[in-house]
């Protein structure tokens, strides 16, 4: 029985996945002796978590159950670029062996380290996410992540290492040349944003090569972005692939803090190393268990920089029901939006996975899109940019007024927002290989 | 005979014809006719070229959306009267025009048009069938 539950889906043991299956129990007791080790690491060697902590009023001492990680103060994005670049590291710069900083959106970057046996855990994490998507030794896995400064490249790189499989570590860009690579060197698995597949989907139909018949691929892991069913499905349905989810973030670890198993159906946290809440990000109280808010992290074996109660901005809600793969760990429900990526117009909160849903429901694959706010005279005005593609493209113009008109009245019907839905050309929408930007306000930009 | 025609999606701002325009000149392809179809925001580019696959190669591999599709360019009397009497042929089969425009060549003494139907093999037969000369690819770009 047990080693049913153990094996995965194709009957394979992997020793380093038997932590995703410990008894429930068990579990929560590691996870109580590291959080206490974590909370009193932090306390001793980073000046941010003990001045925070003090002015609580609150001792290492005081965290004597799990729940008690609520006594702890959060930490955020804005912490580490406070005390950048190493403002919050618990061990001195000869432990360290790896840095990683994250392209901050504003001003400077935020910088993260890892000791050698943080490494060790950061490889174990991804070896974990990938057997859970049915990677194995014999795969040669095209890694699209960025290599350098960004957590992805180097992360799923050592994990893929790790289980045995081929990497090449192609890093993002170019993507023809992803394509012949894809083809010429028999791939059979594929790591990237969810949005840089897609394009490369695209790119694959104008060299005239079928994913399907043409190439080898079978499955992949997209993360670094939030994404949708929808998307999704379009990857799965256009390519023949099957599209697994996986989460992490530079300031945890990278990549590796979840991951989807065979079910597809949430992340599967890997609660040993990282401890996780889900709190309403206004009131920052705990929600009731299954209920959506924002996810708090807690790393729990992190030696370099350990970060307590950290707000991710990521929008989810925590699955308890045990899984059918078997994994006692929980998992999250699906991040496709942030908390941040929302934007307000005419009182409405809108996520740009909302616009993304209304444009999938009219057109079966996604088309690169933007949205755009603007104000006249006090008025907010939301514009979603649109760029037409080959297959969206009718001969006649009451046909391409109609999609427009479709498109509007789509978004209209999920957001109960008027819109000014504007086709534009192919490649006219600026998209970087990485992280797409969706949303530009320019509300403030003039009065 | 129908021919190719490859319909370009072009936003309607400043430079984007002249830049398609640029493409299609450093590819060597040489436009036959074409024709101009916009809104307020958009516009579609329809073009007759001798070679309609490379041209929609060229096209796409520069980053426009194009699509083909089919028409017809039929020899119109170059008299008064003489698309009437054409468009008199489908009207009495209950034929509609979704679009057309001119050719720039003649035929002997007469106009070339292309015509888009709803029903395009319909309007051929009924077209052949009334004597009106459907232009074949070859008088129209030579051999």
């Amino acid at each position: 029985m047990i080693r049913n539950l153990w094996n995965d889906l194709d009957g394979t043991f992997f020793p380093e996945s038997a932590l995703d299956y410990m008894p429930a129990d068990r579990l929560r007791e590691v996870q109580l002796q590291r959080l206490k080790a974590v909370t009193a690491l932090a306390y001793e060697r980073v000046a941010l978590f003990r001045e925070r902590m003090d002015a609580k009023g609150v001792k290492p001492g005081d965290v004597r159950t799990l729940d008690d990680v609520r006594l702890l103060p959060f930490a955020a994005k804005t912490d580490l670029r406070d005390t950048y670049p190493y403002g919050l590291f618990a061990v001195p710069m000869s432990e360290v062996v790896r840095l990683h900083a994250s392209s901050g959106t504003t001003g400077k970057p935020i910088v993260v380290g890892y000791t050698a046996p943080d490494m060790e855990v950061w490889k174990q994490v991804i070896m974990r996410t990938l057997y859970a998507a049915g990677f194995s030794r014999g795969d040669v896995v095209q890694n699209m992540f960025g290599y350098g400064l960004f957590t992805g490249g180097l992360g799923l790189h050592d994990g893929i290492e790790g289980i045995g499989a081929t990497v090449i570590p192609i890093s993002g860009g170019n993507s023809e040349r992803q394509i012949m690579v894809m083809k010429d060197f028999g791939v059979t698995a594929v790591s990237c944003t969810p949005s840089y597949f897609i394009h490369l989907i695209e790119v694959a139909g104008k060299l005239g090569i079928d994913f399907k018949r043409d190439l080898k691929v079978k499955r992949g892991v997209f993360g670094a972005e939030p994404w949708t069913d929808q998307m999704r499905q379009f990857i799965e349905t256009a390519s023949g692939i099957k599209a697994y989810d996986i989460y992490g973030l530079s300031e945890i670890i990278g990549p590796g803090v979840a991951a989807e198993c065979g079910c597809q159906s949430g992340l599967h946290v890997f609660e040993d190393h990282f401890l996780v809440e889900i709190v309403d990000p206004k009131t920052l109280e705990p929600v009731p268990e299954g209920q959506e808010g924002e996810l708090v992290i807690t790393t729990l074996s992190k030696q370099a920089m350990p970060v307590i109660r950290y707000r991710t901005r990521d929008i989810t809600a925590i699955e308890a029901r045990p899984c059918a793969c078997g994994r006692s760990i929980r998992r999250i429900r699906r991040i496709s939006r942030r908390s941040d990526d929302m934007f307000i117009i005419r009182g409405v909160n809108v996520f740009p996975s909302q616009i993304e849903t209304a444009l999938l429901k009219t057109e079966a694959s996604l088309p690169h899109y933007q949205i755009v706010l603007t104000r006249k005279s006090g008025l907010d005005r939301m514009e979603v940019r649109v760029e037409v593609t080959g297959e969206m493209l009718r001969d006649r113009l009451s046909e391409m007024e109609g999609l427009q008109r479709r498109f509007a009245h789509s978004i209209e019907q999920i957001t109960s927002l008027h819109t000014d839905v504007i086709l534009v050309q192919p490649g006219t929408i600026p998209r970087s290989e990485g992280k797409a930007k969706r949303v530009l306000d320019h509300r403030n930009d003039s009065v | 005979m129908k021919i190719r025609q490859i319909s370009v999606f072009l936003e309607n701002r400043p430079g984007r014809l002249s830049a398609l325009c640029r493409t299609l000149a450093e590819a060597g392809i040489n436009l036959s006719t074409l024709t101009l179809a916009e809104t307020g925001e958009f516009g579609l580019l329809r073009l007759i070229t001798p070679d309609p696959a490379k041209a929609q190669q060229v096209i796409e591999q520069a980053g426009y959306a194009a699509t083909a599709t089919e028409v017809v360019a039929l020899q119109v009397p170059d008299r008064p009267g003489g698309l009437a009497s054409v468009l008199q042929v489908l009207e009495a089969h209950g034929l509609s025009v979704e679009y057309m425009y001119a050719f720039a060549m003649r035929a002997g003494g007469d106009a070339v048009m292309v015509f888009r139907f709803d029903d395009m093999d319909r309007a051929l037969t009924v077209l052949q069938a009334a004597g009106v000369s459907v232009s074949k690819s070859v008088d129209l770009f030579g051999a």
